[in-house]
């Protein structure tokens, strides 16, 4: 039996004033909130947690910036006063364990919050997907519609060789049981999209050819009809990237929630 | 007896140049900020030995990876007989350790197969460098006349050296055969060459003599040559690796002056401590070598300008400015020109300065050397430090510069610039309202499966 339901997300605030405590909260991101199309990996994660079952809550309008861009460029005190108002909002909902779909909102928080006062279990999706699927509440029988397809993963600079996480987002993409392929570049000499270090708001400094493009190349050489992101930034320079070649009807960027979500039935 | 005292007062201004020169180098590296990096101690010995003993990091290239142990082991194990030619050269003694018996042969045969291996390895690494041209070796705007040279020069000393070492043996072995006396140890190389030299003793002796005189004073020379040349590495790989930044490559360090500025700003009772003394008032990041912290500096003196972290730079790989490599060489020379220069590179006379540089005004590091557009390409991806041999940290050099191009001197790109407004005023790095924030959860549907 399978029906058509409504997600009212529930946000933290409504949470607290029933004085309740979610098990986690789920750290959306500017690109998650933003971002038309990254969107629907925050809507899919949201999916497959309502799914699971997993005692979840968002904070809503009360989010704000990490502060990575900030900090990457220079601005420390920027990023300070970012991690400050953040690490208050935490605190004051007595905050332990946080889940991001975000590389960086999830290697500032892990990592340079804890100077600033900020100490939380830090989780990322890739990880917590994993974790779904080896506990079986995430089942994806038989494989799903992506059985056989041919897949490749683009690592993300800020998960794999920022904080060593690079088995987590393929074993998830091997529920899918998917003919998985790797670009010579891979996990520790993965070569980036070119968005981190907040190159994603401004344009690149001049040079013979733009990083996403090369990466693109790189991606669509090994014949892979989708390629897999666990990062916002890297999914808008890869689609950007295939654009640029005019492969975009025949490869497709994909964060692996959306897969997951997508193999499993529950998108609506 | 001459040839003794003369061999140690060798020997002596050999060592003492030595010192006097290692304790330059030392006062360089504390120009830089004081920063205590402690703790962790059996995770420090354990990348000690990881990746500077165990050479872990170069084995993601085998060819160079293998070639370059041989001339590390032998380094090791051959300087091993440097003690008995200080004890021979000291006391005329002749090949004293000859009393260990087998102990002596193997450790000989072991060094002529070395000697041999070093020999072959430099070899192909000349060809490297100046037939096949590996482009990271090669190209690139910071590897100049003498990057280039000094290059060369590390190599064909090795040569020398070695060929120095077996030119001794080999007329050492037949000035014993001729003597009729056994000679102490094994010579599996030189002992297939005996007959190299002819049988005319008093020639045999000039050639033993010469080789032996050859290599001792090579080796001294050498060393005085090491604090002028990036082969200085085999000294300071060891405390760099040791030292090594332990945290998850993508946490970048907290500028802690900021951080009780905030603190103050938010809190008024909030005590601020007071600076060390005798501190300068700090000033945000960096714009020349002594707002570096003494770690970074001494990442400079531990670059072997390999070459591996700009040939896996995206923005190097681009087309663009940026050279990770580049920015460490500039950190040394910049160091050598604010502090003291070493014995022989004087950076004044190698530096080919390039027009960009020569037109700044500035002779700091930040734009006397390392331009804007260099910092400014970089994506922050780490996979320059990932692939360092030495565990070299270029990004936190970059970031350093950043901060001072933002928070001293409000220079970030006009994008950049945008999104900081951005993030002040709107709480996300695009211009989206903040009442929007949510507006992803509307009409959010799924399809239960119960």
């Amino acid at each position: 039996m399978s029906e058509k339901k409504q997600i009212q997300v529930p946000v933290m605030a409504d949470l607290a004033a029933r004085g309740e405590v979610p098990e986690v909260l789920f750290w959306v991101g500017c690109a998650g909130a933003f971002d038309d199309r990254y969107k629907n990996v925050t809507r899919a994660f949201v999916r497959i947690l309502e799914h699971v079952g997993t005692k979840y809550a968002v904070l809503g309008m009360e989010e704000t910036c990490t502060g990575d861009p900030a900090k990457r460029a220079g601005n420390e005190f920027l990023f300070q006063m970012q991690a400050m108002t953040n690490i208050a909002t935490f605190d004051g909902y007595g905050i332990k364990t946080i889940v991001t779909a975000c590389p960086h909102c999830f290697n500032t928080i892990k990592n340079e919050y804890p100077a600033l006062g900020g100490n939380y279990e830090v989780i990322h999706h890739s990880t917590f997907l994993q974790n779904l699927i080896n506990e079986g509440k995430v089942k994806i029988a038989g494989g799903g519609e992506f059985k056989g397809k041919r897949i490749t993963f683009h690592d993300s600079c800020y998960l794999g060789r920022a904080n060593n996480i690079y088995e987590a987002p393929r074993e998830v993409l091997a529920a899918l049981d998917a003919d998985l392929v790797e670009m010579k570049r891979s996990r520790a000499n993965g070569l980036c999209c070119g968005a981190g270090g907040a190159q994603m708001w401004k344009e690149p400094e001049p040079g013979n050819k733009d990083i996403n493009v090369e990466r693109a190349e790189e991606a669509i050489g090994t014949g892979a009809t989708i390629i897999a992101s666990a990062c916002p930034f890297c999914m808008t320079m890869m689609a950007d990237g295939v654009k640029s070649q005019n492969k975009e009807d025949s490869v497709q960027v994909f964060d692996i929630a959306e897969l997951i979500a997508q193999a499993e039935g529950i998108n609506a | 007896m001459i040839s003794n005292i003369i061999f140690l007062v060798v020997a002596l201004v050999g060592i003492g140049l030595f010192v006097w020169q290692i304790r330059k180098i030392v006062r360089n590296i504390n120009m830089g900020r004081e920063k205590e990096i402690s703790g962790n101690v059996s995770e420090r010995i354990n990348t000690l030995l990881l990746v500077a003993f165990g050479q872990q990091k170069m084995f993601k290239r085998p060819l160079p990876a293998v070639l370059h142990l041989f001339v590390y082991i032998g380094f090791i194990v051959i300087n091993v007989e440097l003690i008995e030619i200080l004890i021979d050269g000291v006391f005329g003694t002749h090949r004293i350790l000859g009393v260990l018996g087998p102990v002596y042969s193997v450790l000989m045969a072991i060094n002529e197969v070395l000697g041999l291996l070093v020999i072959i390895a430099c070899v192909i690494f000349l060809a490297r460098r100046n037939l096949t041209n590996v482009p990271r070796l090669t190209r690139g705007p910071e590897m100049r006349a003498w990057p280039k040279m000094d290059a060369n020069v590390i190599l064909i000393t090795e040569i020398v050296l070695m060929l120095a070492l077996f030119a001794f043996n080999i007329a050492d072995q037949k000035l014993a055969q001729l003597g009729g006396h056994q000679l102490p140890g094994a010579f599996p190389v030189s002992g297939l060459m005996v007959d190299l030299f002819g049988s005319d003793v008093s020639t045999l002796q000039v050639i033993a003599t010469a080789g032996w005189w050859v290599h001792i004073v090579g080796i001294l020379a050498f060393m005085n040559y090491l604090p002028s040349s990036k082969h200085f590495h085999i000294i300071t790989s060891f405390p760099n690796v040791y030292y090594s930044k332990l945290e998850p490559k993508g946490q970048f360090s907290n500028v802690e002056s900021i951080t009780h500025e905030i603190k103050a700003m938010l809190d008024p009772s909030y005590v601020v401590p007071p600076a060390p003394e005798g501190a300068d008032p700090q000033k945000f990041g960096a714009k020349d070598v002594e707002d570096l912290t003494w770690k970074q500096l001494l990442d400079s003196y531990t670059c072997t300008e390999c070459g591996r972290c700009t040939s896996v730079c995206p923005a190097n790989l681009t087309g663009k400015l940026l050279s990770p490599r580049k920015i460490v060489m500039d950190t040394r020379d910049r160091m050598e020109e604010k502090g003291e220069s070493p014995l022989i590179f004087d950076p004044a006379k190698y530096t080919e300065e390039s027009e960009r540089v020569k037109a700044s005004e500035e002779r700091t590091l930040l734009r006397g050397y390392v331009t804007p557009e260099e910092l400014w390409a970089c994506t922050t991806c780490n996979a320059c430090v990932e692939s360092c041999p030495v565990n070299i940290n270029q990004l936190s050099t970059i970031i350093d510069l950043r901060r001072f191009l933002v928070l001293e001197e409000s220079a970030a790109p006009a994008s950049l610039n945008t999104m900081f407004n951005n993030i002040e005023n709107n709480g996300a790095p695009w211009a989206f309202s903040p009442s929007d924030r949510f507006n992803w959860a509307d009409d959010l549907y799924t399809v239960s499966k119960n």
